[in-house]
């Protein structure tokens, strides 16, 4: 039976076993290619979404357990119309290779949604579950800050 | 810079060819006896840049492939600065671009009638690959040399080509080429009048490009600053495409289980579970290993896990101790290179301090974030292959050996890549996605590994060994005899992509070691090559990434068995040999504020390596947070000549650092019952954002040769680490990771 999916405000029906991780789903059955495969054990955070807000590991959601609307790095923003911390993380010049980005993006998203203006020491608890090969701490840190300056002006 | 230039005058000419709508320019080197560019010969090719001018305007082909040391970027800005264009009307191909042109042009080739847009952008790119792409060689991106070759090639295709584009508007004004002026994209006339460049592409076509000279350093607008990288805003907003994201019609997916006992044999397997799993398309024999063909990849892991396959046994000893007693026997052997051999290290000085060290460090593997992954399509007479690699000529041949192709019936299309670190030079996922491929004809199928056959199935850092011995008198070091033992990533490689056989004195093994800029009057290096048929490849900074830890740890034990400050021993004995190389240390210093003393419950270590033309000196802090150790700090100072973007410098700096920093603190990969040990993250974890050092980075630019940056940044990590901590509790780690020594935060 086609099970309904929620994501970025689209319903979509898809017929796949109910254990198909909600990663797989997104990217080889929807398309949405921008949230990635990284390791399939919740151990890098390149799948990052949201649902219904909450920061989650796409690689350990199966279809059947997903609870809620998902959020995916192309429902952020696009390149025309990018959100608040997309916008940061151009000015800041994040990326290296760019492939953990779309999760640390997801990650701090959901971190400023809970916490406006958060420390450093938060930072460190929110996005350790992020990897980044190339190293790109520093600058998703400044992001990060630059960002929830610029919502709470908002 | 002048040098460089005149060089350059002689050894490269540049091309121009009409396409559809416009022009290309390229640059081929010219080659003695016999000038050939057309039929370049493998190894020797070099029309490396390509810049498309047409209707819809300037399309730079880039040689070097993005895996996030922002090469698209620099390249863009050598060509603006000649070409008088606005850096962000460049379109780059792997760039934020290239999602548009994989949409169009490459796929619309691929796959004719599919429905692709095909429009005249698509066929001028498609003829100029066809056509003039014989001239390009596309070469292997790795060993930081980018901008070593771009430089000024890069330079002269934009003032050819604008002194073309100023030359095809002389000819339709009735003017003189220097009456005209070039901005923005429009040659400009005396009077004002303003011409497109898009509109003068076609009749430059006609033109033979003249001879350029390049504008003085001093004038330029892009080069020198940091500029917009063309790569962010598709990466900040999950639009960048990367191999994993290719998405054909009809396309299928794969994942693959090939011999955990690397190089062994498949004896036999049973997929009959495995063809009945949910999805399952096909199960495919790859000769050492399966893949499971599935409608989505998950459904292919899960299948591939099903099936049973008896494997052989791996050529190597199964165990890492064994493993590391055939490496240690290489020092038996007598020495593949002595590359440094001054004064006489047999003889210490009357009254000098002796002392020797030995040093171990493990194999490593890559551990990109995106897993490795291809995918092809054949159509019986035809290969295409999309991938992220380092290589793309090496993709192509072996890929059309495997499927009994001429090489120009193959096309390999390069895509952005979720870090390479040297891992994608390799040719294993081209040739695994072909074999694929080539079991069902007319349907594209994209092949992925799990982390784990990622992580098991790498070409690893080599594991290496050192034996130094050295001497030191009046606080200065006075001899320092150094063999080092490891496999030839060299020799493997080069038989990977080219069927060389292994010879020859390998440079690279002993690289960040004989080649350091020390005034030490006895002094050798000799290299021994261990003999194992164990996959190994280039890993960031390659030879130095073992030879920079234990040199320069060495040079520290030194240091202090000679009770000196180990910046100030390490400045004095720079100092007489590479101005560059001192001035890297003295600006960490000040940098880091270094006076030699640290409080309680903090230490901290300075690491120097010169590598890839670049001195790099670190200098890293580690603080005692009630028993557990944080790398709390780092202070990177490097000199790479002329800093052609200050921003993707540091960025390459800070990167690079945290790449060593990962592997001394917690990478090894270890072997039992000949297989990889490590299989996750969580047993192959790397720097992260707690882990990570709050770090200031200071780039000189008193080297009078142009450096590389994406490799250097890694070596002097590794020992500046273990450094601190020997100043932190006294513990001299020769081993790495120091995870096993230490408890470090994690």
């Amino acid at each position: 039976m086609p099970t309904r999916l929620s994501v970025n405000g689209t319903d979509h029906q898809v017929d796949l076993p109910d254990d198909v991780p909600l990663l797989w789903v997104l990217r080889d059955e929807i398309g949405l290619t921008g949230t990635k495969f990284g390791c399939g054990v919740a151990a890098c955070g390149a799948c990052t979404v949201q649902i219904d807000g909450e920061a989650v590991r796409s690689c350990q959601i199966a279809l059947a357990d997903v609870w809620g609307d998902v959020t995916t790095i192309e429902g952020l923003g696009t390149p025309d119309t990018m959100a608040v911390i997309q916008q940061a993380w151009v000015e800041n010049q994040v990326a290296q290779c760019g492939y953990c980005q779309s999760g640390q993006i997801m990650q701090a998203a959901a971190l400023l949604a809970e916490t406006p203006a958060p420390t450093d020491a938060e930072i460190d608890d929110a996005m350790q579950g992020n990897l980044c090969r190339c190293g790109t701490y520093p600058r998703i840190r400044a992001a990060i800050h630059m960002a929830a300056a610029r919502l709470s002006e908002a | 810079m002048s040098r460089i230039g005149t060089v350059a005058r002689r050894t490269f000419l540049i091309g121009s060819a009409a396409i559809v709508g416009g022009v290309a320019f390229g640059v081929y080197k010219l080659r003695q006896p016999a000038p050939n560019p057309l039929q370049p010969a493998t190894g020797q090719t070099a029309l490396n840049p390509f810049v498309l001018i047409d209707q819809q305007g300037v399309t730079l082909i880039a040689p070097r492939a993005e895996m996030g040391q922002g090469v698209h970027t620099t390249w863009a800005a050598l060509l603006a600065e000649e070409l008088d264009v606005d850096m962000a009307s460049i379109r780059v191909l792997h760039g934020p671009a290239a999602k548009a042109y994989y949409n169009s042009a490459m796929v619309a080739d691929a796959l004719p009638g599919k429905g692709y847009d095909t429009g005249e952008f698509q066929h001028s790119v498609g003829e100029a690959l066809g056509g003039i792409g014989k001239l390009v060689g596309l070469q292997v991106t790795g060993g930081s040399t980018s901008m070593k070759d771009g430089f000024v090639r890069m330079r002269e295709t934009g003032a050819a080509a604008r002194e073309t584009l100023k030359q095809a508007a002389a000819d339709l004004l009735g003017l003189k080429r220097a009456q005209l002026r070039t901005e923005n994209g429009q040659v400009i006339a005396p009077d004002g009048q303003t011409i497109p460049y898009t509109d003068l592409a076609q009749a430059a076509a006609k033109i033979e490009p003249p001879e350029v000279t390049l504008r003085d350093a001093r004038d330029w607008r892009y080069l020198g600053t940091s500029v917009p990288r063309v790569d962010m805003v598709g990466k900040s907003t999950g639009t960048a495409q990367f191999g994993i994201d290719i998405r054909l019609p009809g396309m299928k997916f794969a994942a693959l289980r090939i011999n955990p006992h690397l190089g062994g044999v498949m004896k036999g397997f049973d997929a009959s579970a495995a063809r009945s799993m949910p999805g399952v398309d096909r199960v495919v024999d790859l000769g050492n290993g399966i893949a499971v063909v599935a409608s989505n990849t998950w459904l292919a892991q899960q299948a591939a896990n099903a099936v049973q396959v008896t494997w052989g046994a791996a050529p190597y000893p199964p165990e890492t101790d064994a493993i590391f007693e055939r490496i240690e026997q290489a020092f038996d052997d007598s020495p593949n290179s002595v590359l440094r051999d001054d004064g006489d290290t047999a003889s210490v000085p009357e009254g000098a301090t002796t002392l020797r060290a030995e040093y171990k460090l493990p194999y490593l593997a890559h551990a990109t974030m995106e897993p490795q992954n291809a995918t092809a399509l054949f159509t019986g007479d035809a290969l295409e292959i999309w991938c992220g690699n380092q290589t793309p000529v090496f993709q192509r041949n072996t890929c059309a050996k495997l499927a009994g192709l001429k090489p120009d019936a193959v096309q390999v299309h390069t895509t952005l890549m979720g870090g390479g670190f040297g891992r994608r030079g390799e040719l294993d996922f081209a040739a695994y996605a072909t074999q694929v491929a080539m079991d069902m004809p007319g349907t594209p199928v994209q092949l992925t590994w799990s982390r784990e056959e990622d992580m098991t199935h790498d070409f690893y850092r080599p594991g290496a060994l050192a034996r130094f011995s050295g001497a030191v008198q009046d606080g200065r070091a006075v001899m320092l005899d150094a063999q080092i033992a490891a496999q030839s990533a060299t020799h493997q490689a080069l038989g990977r992509w080219m069927g060389l056989p292994a010879a020859g004195p390998d440079k690279v093994l002993v690289d960040g070691a004989f080649n350091q800029p020390y005034d030490i009057p006895n002094y050798r290096v000799r290299g021994h090559v261990a003999d194992l048929d164990l996959p190994v490849g280039f890993w960031r900074s390659v030879g130095a990434s073992f030879n920079g830890f234990f040199h320069d740890t060495f040079i520290d034990e030194m240091a202090h068995a000679a009770g000196r400050d180990p910046l100030a021993f390490r400045l004095d004995l720079i100092r007489p040999v590479h101005a560059p190389s001192a001035g890297t240390l003295e600006a960490v210093r000040a940098l880091s504020g270094w006076t030699g003393k640290t409080p309680e419950g903090v230490g901290r270590g300075v690491g120097f390596t010169y590598s890839f033309g670049t001195p790099v000196a670190q200098v890293i802090e580690v603080v005692d947070e009630d028993g557990t150790i944080r790398i709390s700090r780092a202070w990177i100072a490097c000199d790479m000549g002329l800093a052609l973007d200050p921003g993707i410098i540091e960025a390459q700096m800070i990167g690079g650092m945290m790449y060593g920093l990962s592997a001394a603190a917690f990478g090894e990969i270890t072997f039992a019952q000949g297989a990889v040990e490590q299989q996750n993250f969580p047993d192959y974890d790397a720097i992260r954002m707690h882990t990570a050092p709050i770090t200031e980075v200071a780039i000189l630019e008193t080297n009078p040769h142009l450096g590389g940056a994406g490799e250097p940044g890694t070596p002097p990590a590794m020992p500046a680490l273990g450094n601190a901590l020997f100043d932190l509790t006294g513990i001299r780690a020769r081993e790495l990771p120091l995870a096993n020594l230490f408890d470090l935060r994690i």
